[in-house]
């Protein structure tokens, strides 16, 4: 008895083929209940949002017959994969993301636009203005953070008007360290733009509406005067590339000074401490004006369901419900101007919305991506003492130039 | 193969219960390769489609067939390869040579759509409409209610035009005489036209088109750039500039500025010129190379000596507690590499670290941020991870040479070190070359103890892009491809480095097996 291949081979795809088919004739006989729509609505979350996306997306299933699938991810992997997902179709049809991704992602092709209409008019100024790029809003903002000068009221008792004050009520308070600002030897020169900026080195042009242009501003004599600055601080011991983001709020939280520079995502740690929020003390004579960054969603340019993520974005996302509920879970200051106000009964989160009213959003261009790899370093550098100040301070910034070519 | 043909009974022809079994499993291997190709199709990735159907077509001829025995065994292991190494590897250099990164991310159709979307604007002062979506027919269109009150309907060929007797429900029209109107269920199932869907305001283009993103409110919008698909161009409509394909994946107006978005092409050997010739790369490039070939080649000779030493010492009857001491050496190896690399990381620290504060009571020495001694720890960290591998490895090559050759040597008279050079040395080797290649071949690529301790810092002071003194090729990689953040992505430029790497180590590799074969003559 001889068979051949084929024989065989049609036997076993035929066999495969009915248990196929006996599959999908069950669900034709006994289902009666409605089908969904049979759209599905993708989001990718990191933790932090998780819960909160969550309770605006019940409603929006309920009323609108729908799925959404919410895909938990690492904040720090949204970027790269929303970037090499989105053009083979895979990717979700709306993610969280950060402001300033905006420009990469715009160069790259993956977002569209949202048209927030009259509804642009209730969010902060300052966090429509972060998404808008060319006249065209691309994210629905509902958070915007800062840094400020968080201060231990107990160590302090006023808040510091400029960077030397600061020092000296530091030292007066007697703590170990006057001031705690997060280095390490990489350099932090988000947590450092204040300081940069109250010498007037802003780091690219902006234009009259504060748009920024691509040309490059922290060089020259207040890039010169600020990187001097550094090394004189560094030299005096307040400035080190010792002190770390942990380190610096395992210190502040231990009394072991009256001032830290950070963010309201220190705030958890220090919940025993009775705390102030203020300006951040100016080291030149400019006003020390922070970055402004603001948190939203992104709607993909190849999304399927860009009616639904549109209508589930301005419909369901922009109430102060649901900016309320990213505020507890993220603690950042909503966007939302009515939810702001709610959250500004806190006068924690009051004062970091204050400081934020004099900040300056973080440059979404596609040349920022070459920036962070140069200045940092080169801050800690100066700051260490392995570099001449004025030297490695213009050497980087034509090395910057040089990588945005 | 002495059985006669007779009483060989194969699963391949006969109807017993291997075969039904096989006709089983290779049933369920059908399905999942019809399911996968069914779905491929569905998607339109015919390379993954016609991928799946001619592995099925072999895997059925194989296992039915009578002369592919050897096969039958390999095709598993083959297919797993061809899906996991040479496809990636393949890959790899595909993307090595274009430009996908930063600006080049997709294709051209995605870069013109993404560029027509990007160029489309609300026109200023225009009112937000309520609208309702409604069907002519087969062909959609829209009904707004204007600031007056008065219900405007349209499709993409019909400019809006004001319709009476139209209902109006809480500021919406919810009939229209002429058209129907569609409920939200309807909407959803055509979402992908509705958002496509202009309707034109007049007559006259330049008035714009009402549009729509959620189905309840409308917005008139004007496009300032199209596309020309005939001649292949971009127009701006406001200046009238005129943007062609440049040929390295942007579209360019004749004075040379180009728009955001562009798209992937192939750039030839670009990438690899970049690498060797341009300046801000190739002198760093050169170093971290060196640096690389003395981290792989120290690491594994010290760790082989050190674990050789150790296991020589231990192999001696003499020593008491052997079993504990052999325990207690292999605890390094038991501790994951990236973690015992990032506590490294913690206890090297120049000012709260434990070697500096504790064993050299305050010291501030800079172990990780000063050139030479960051090379140094590594190296050092790198000794203390991997002698245990080796100290294992040793110890069972010692314990399997035969006592005769040692004893031979000791009656013709050879003293301890003649003895270990000319022959325990040697009959070790053989065992263990191998090893020591792939240990090589591991180093070479160690990017997690890098990573994790130094970061590739501290930084070249001369060098214009963020590369440091202890970066190795593949920590070079990972900084250029931007994954990270910190720096424009360019996977392109990281995809032909790695194809460097995978020359460097397969001739490295290729080359030192060859020279291993001699040491097998010995035996």
């Amino acid at each position: 008895m001889r068979r051949s291949i084929l024989l065989a081979a049609a036997m076993a795809s035929t066999l495969a083929l009915a248990a196929c088919a006996g599959g999908t004739d069950e669900p034709a006989d006994g289902d009666a209940s409605p089908a969904p729509a049979g759209e599905t609505l993708t989001i990718w979350v990191d933790e932090t949002r998780q819960a909160a996306v969550e309770t605006a997306a019940a409603t929006f299933e309920e009323e609108n017959d729908v799925d959404v699938e919410l895909v938990l991810k690492n904040f720090e992997d949204i970027r790269p994969d929303f970037l090499a997902q989105v053009p083979t179709g895979e990717g979700p049809d709306i993610t969280v993301g950060a402001h300033d991704w905006l420009g990469e992602l715009l160069s790259a092709g993956v977002v569209a636009p949202i048209e927030l209409g009259d509804l642009a008019d209730s969010f902060e100024p300052v966090s429509v203005a972060a998404f808008t790029q060319d006249g065209q809003v691309y994210g629905l903002p509902y958070a915007v953070e800062n840094i400020a000068l968080i201060r231990n009221t107990a160590l302090a008792a006023e808040a510091p008007a400029t960077w030397a004050d600061a020092i000296a009520a530091g030292q007066a308070a007697g703590t170990k360290y006057p001031v705690l600002i997060q280095t390490g030897t990489e350099g932090d020169p988000y947590t450092f733009y204040p300081l940069q900026t109250s010498f007037g080195a802003p780091v690219f042009k902006q234009n009259a509406d504060g748009s920024y242009t691509p040309e490059l501003a922290l060089g020259g004599d207040s890039g010169t005067a600020f990187a001097t600055w550094l090394a004189e601080q560094g030299k005096a011991g307040v400035l080190s590339t010792d002190i770390t983001y942990d380190i610096a709020v395992e210190a502040f939280k231990n009394g072991e000074s009256p001032f830290i520079v950070g963010g309201p995502w220190m705030l958890e740690q220090f919940a025993d401490l009775d705390l102030a929020i203020d300006p951040i003390p100016a080291a030149g004579s400019q006003p020390a004006q922070p970055f402004v960054g603001v948190q939203g969603f992104y709607v993909s340019a190849q999304s399927e369901n860009a009616l639904l993520a549109n209508d589930f974005l301005v419909n369901y996302m922009a109430t102060p419900e649901a900016q309320l509920a990213l505020y507890e879970a993220g603690n950042r200051p909503p966007a939302l101007i009515e939810a702001a106000d709610t959250a500004s009964e806190d006068p924690v989160t009051a004062g970091f919305r204050e400081v934020g009213a004099e900040a300056v959003p973080m440059p979404s261009i596609p040349e920022m991506g070459s920036v962070w790899a140069f200045w940092g370093v080169t801050e800690a550098n100066i700051i260490s003492g392995a570099a001449e100040p004025a030297a490695a301070w213009e050497k980087m910034v034509s090395d910057i130039q040089g990588a945005i070519g | 193969m002495s059985l006669p043909q007779a009483t060989r009974t194969s699963s391949a022809t006969g109807w017993g219960p291997g075969f039904l079994a096989k006709l089983v499993l290779i049933a369920l291997v059908d399905a999942f390769g019809v399911f996968a190709a069914l779905a491929a199709w569905n998607e339109g990735s015919y390379g993954i489609l016609a991928a799946t159907l001619a592995l099925l077509a072999v895997a059925n001829w194989v296992y039915f067939s009578k002369q592919a025995l050897p096969l039958k065994y390999i095709l598993p292991g083959l297919v797993f390869l061809l899906v996991y190494q040479i496809y990636v590897v393949a890959y790899t250099g595909y993307v090595a040579f274009t430009n996908y990164g930063d600006g080049h991310n997709s294709t051209k159709e995605d870069a013109i759509e993404a560029l027509l979307v990007q160029n489309e604007r609300r026109v200023e002062g225009s009112p937000s409409s309520p609208l309702t979506v409604v069907a002519d027919g087969d062909a959609l269109g829209f009904a707004i209610v204007d600031e007056d009150g008065d219900v405007l309907a349209g499709t993409a060929d019909r400019p809006l035009e004001q319709v009476d007797g139209a209902t109006v429900e809480s500021g919406r029209a919810t009939g229209v005489p002429g058209f129907d109107v569609l409920d939200r269920v309807q909407v959803l199932e055509r979402q992908q036209e509705v958002t496509a869907l202009r309707v034109p305001v007049s007559d006259d283009p330049e008035d714009g088109s009402v549009r729509t993103q959620d189905a309840r409110t409308g917005y008139v919008f004007l496009s300032s750039l199209e596309y020309d698909e005939a001649a292949d161009t971009l127009t701006d409509t406001t200046t009238g500039t005129v943007y062609r394909p440049d040929g390295e994946g942007r579209f360019a107006a004749d004075d040379g500025t180009t728009l955001a978005v562009g798209w992937r092409v192939n750039v030839g050997a670009d990438n690899f010129v970049t690498a060797f010739a341009d300046d801000r790369y190739a002198g760093p490039f050169l170093r971290i190379l060196l640096w690389t070939f003395v981290f792989a080649i120290v690491s594994v000779a010290s760790t082989f000596l050190l674990g050789l030493f150790l296991a020589i010492t231990f192999n001696d009857a003499r020593v008491r507690g052997r079993k504990i001491y052999r325990t207690l050496l292999i605890l390094p190896y038991a501790i994951p590499g990236f973690l015992a690399a990032l506590l490294w990381s913690g206890l090297l620290n120049r000012s709260f670290g434990f070697v500096n504060q504790v064993l050299l009571g305050g010291a501030a020495i800079p172990w990780l941020t000063d050139p030479w001694l960051s090379k140094l720890s590594v190296l050092g960290v790198n000794l203390w991870l991997g002698f245990p591998y080796m100290f294992l490895i040793c110890t069972g090559a010692l314990q399997s040479l035969s006592s005769d050759v040692l004893e031979a040597a000791k009656i013709d008279g050879a003293g301890r070190w003649r003895t270990w050079r000319s022959i325990t040395l040697p009959l070790l080797l053989i065992s263990t070359a191998p090893l020591l290649i792939s240990s090589f071949a591991f180093n070479f690529n160690n990017f997690t103890l890098i990573y994790m301790l130094t970061g590739g810092g501290p930084r070249f002071a001369d060098a214009s892009v963020p590369l440091g003194h202890t970066d190795i090729l593949i920590s070079m990689v990972y900084s250029i491809s931007g994954i990270d953040g910190s720096a424009p992505k360019n996977y392109g430029l990281a995809s032909a480095l790695s194809i460097v790497i995978f020359v460097v180590v397969a001739t490295i590799s290729a080359v030192a097996f060859r020279r291993t074969r001699s040491l097998e003559e010995i035996s």
